[in-house]
């Protein structure tokens, strides 16, 4: 079922993708955006690159939904990927754990690297990929089970076995998720008796549980109420300390409360996504370099 | 719970900004009138290069105001907190600037013998910085007594000023050589009466921060 993605990378072994000529992309002219390493809140000053795109194109079939995007995702920090629907944002948030790979006739160009190495390799172990890198969901998707069950569902799958170990883990990763509070007494109980809020932060718990690196967020607050939304962003701010966090969302000012960084996609006229604006959200939302994101972001269009 | 940490945790360090702003603003008022009264142009010179910090301080709060709102949606209190945060700064960034000025006359006066040995003058310098010092605190604290008590105070600084001056119009009345001193020194007094009054505009902020109502309390003698 999975993997029908043609990979034009042939790159050898583990290794990114800068220098080499081994892949094979049409030359556009790119964006690359540099990120700004020193931001108002002096935050991502030492930060490393976590995630990075290189003239990434994603093809659906001949329909070319995204176009050379180049963008270097800092780690520990909260990147948000605005722009209208249609512009490619969750295409795009899915490329960092393959999760296109699902989609038949997908296609993907250029590089897309993790902590440096490129993922798209033919070597790359994609279970491995997604525990490093997990997801959450727009609606809240929580197994039909316990809550317990669903915490240590994926340290189960990566082999941990023992009750006590599970538990741990369990207790930790919705303490990491601001739940334990409120599920401490029913964790035998069915998941889906939570609130909406609460079982989106069970499926955050769940990513934690397996203890990945980057979390990828797609619209993780449309589906809920105004003060769970709150909650989940204030969660975010906490995770970012250790986490690398990537939420795509439509809620342009959730983009501007928590993010760190903020990249502005639009649809050029030919549909494909593009990658107008990058930079730290406080420029974006203060000052944006170009016309286009700063007619997006003020609703003259969109 | 409570939510919001990142529009709480940057509000406060906003709050930290005005208040390191309001003690460099202190600091300026206080070394200029020392520095007139030792004729201490070194110190003159100091608080004239400080101010440079202290408008730099200002734009940084203005941004950080700015980005907050920008980017936080901040409403009700949140919003008055901010809108508050942004007047307090262009306040204390016009004390400096008075500051400035009584710098600039220290350094004017020269070696020019003084005129007089200045006693009301530093006092309407101490009593202004305490009141600044204590109107930021009220802001801090959103005090709305306290803020209404310091406004009151103005009427001290006013006293003060009115005594300067009818004393300085003496000296200019005996001795015409003295006019040109007597009047700088006026200036002095009067760059602090309007520090005071800059205060109480403060204060009127303090209050509306707590009640969101805006109005004129009380109005200067001058």
């Amino acid at each position: 079922m999975l993997a029908v993605s043609v990979l034009l990378v042939t790159g050898s072994t583990l290794a990114g993708c800068s220098g080499e000529t081994s892949w094979k992309t049409e030359v556009l002219t790119s964006m690359s955006v540099k990120i700004n390493t020193v931001l108002p809140n002096n935050r991502l000053v030492h930060h490393n690159t976590k995630l990075r795109t290189e003239r990434v194109s994603l093809y659906y079939g001949t329909f070319r939904a995204l176009k050379d995007i180049s963008l270097d995702i800092p780690e520990h920090a909260i990147t948000a990927i605005i722009g209208p629907s249609g512009c490619g944002k969750s295409s795009f948030l899915r490329l960092f754990n393959r999760m296109n790979d699902l989609i038949t006739r997908a296609r993907v160009e250029g590089c897309v690297e993790l902590d440096g190495v490129h993922i798209y390799e033919k070597s790359t172990d994609v279970v491995e990929l997604r525990k490093r890198v997990g997801m959450v969901f727009q609606k809240p998707n929580p197994f039909p089970m316990s809550v317990f069950d669903n915490v240590s569902f994926g340290p189960r799958q990566h082999g941990r076995k023992s009750r006590g170990e599970l538990g741990d883990i369990v207790e930790k990763s919705l303490k990491l998720a601001a739940l334990w509070d409120e599920v401490k007494e029913k964790l035998d109980q069915s998941a889906l008796a939570l609130s909406g809020g609460q079982q989106q932060r069970l499926c955050i718990a769940r990513v934690l549980a397996v203890e990945p690196e980057v979390i990828l967020m797609d619209e993780p607050c449309s589906a809920l109420d105004p003060v769970a939304t709150l909650k989940i962003e204030d969660l975010m701010t906490n995770l970012a300390a250790n986490y690398t966090i990537v939420i795509v969302t439509h809620n342009m000012q959730q983009a501007a409360r928590v993010s760190d960084m903020a990249a502005c996609f639009l649809m050029d006229p030919d549909r494909s996504g593009v990658l107008v604006e990058y930079g730290p959200t406080s420029q974006i939302f203060t000052n944006p370099k170009d016309k286009r994101t700063e007619d997006y972001i003020t609703g003259r269009f969109g | 719970m409570e939510m919001r940490t990142t529009l709480r945790r940057k509000l406060r360090e906003i709050q930290d900004d005005i208040l390191f702003m309001g003690s460099m603003v202190e600091k300026a008022i206080l070394r200029s009138v020392d520095s007139l009264k030792k004729r201490d142009l070194v110190l003159a010179r100091t608080v004239i290069d400080d101010d440079a910090k202290i408008n730099e301080k200002r734009f940084d709060i203005e941004n950080k105001c700015i980005q907050l709102i920008a980017t936080q949606q901040p409403v009700a209190d949140y919003l008055r907190i901010i809108i508050t945060g942004l007047y307090i700064a262009t306040e204390l960034e016009r004390i400096g600037d008075y500051a400035l000025g009584i710098a600039r006359i220290t350094i004017m006066l020269g070696d020019e013998p003084p005129l007089k040995p200045l006693i009301d003058i530093p006092r309407m310098a101490e009593k202004t910085v305490d009141m600044l010092h204590r109107s930021l605190d009220a802001a801090v604290h959103r005090d709305v007594e306290a803020a209404k008590n310091i406004m009151a105070e103005d009427d001290e600084v006013d006293n003060l000023y009115d005594q300067v001056f009818r004393e300085l119009l003496t000296y200019m009345a005996e001795d015409p050589k003295t006019i040109n001193r007597a009047t700088r020194l006026i200036w002095v007094a009067h760059n602090l009466e309007r520090s005071a009054d800059r205060v109480t505009n403060i204060c009127e902020r303090v209050i509306y921060v707590v009640t969101g109502k805006m109005e004129e309390l009380q109005t200067s003698k001058y």
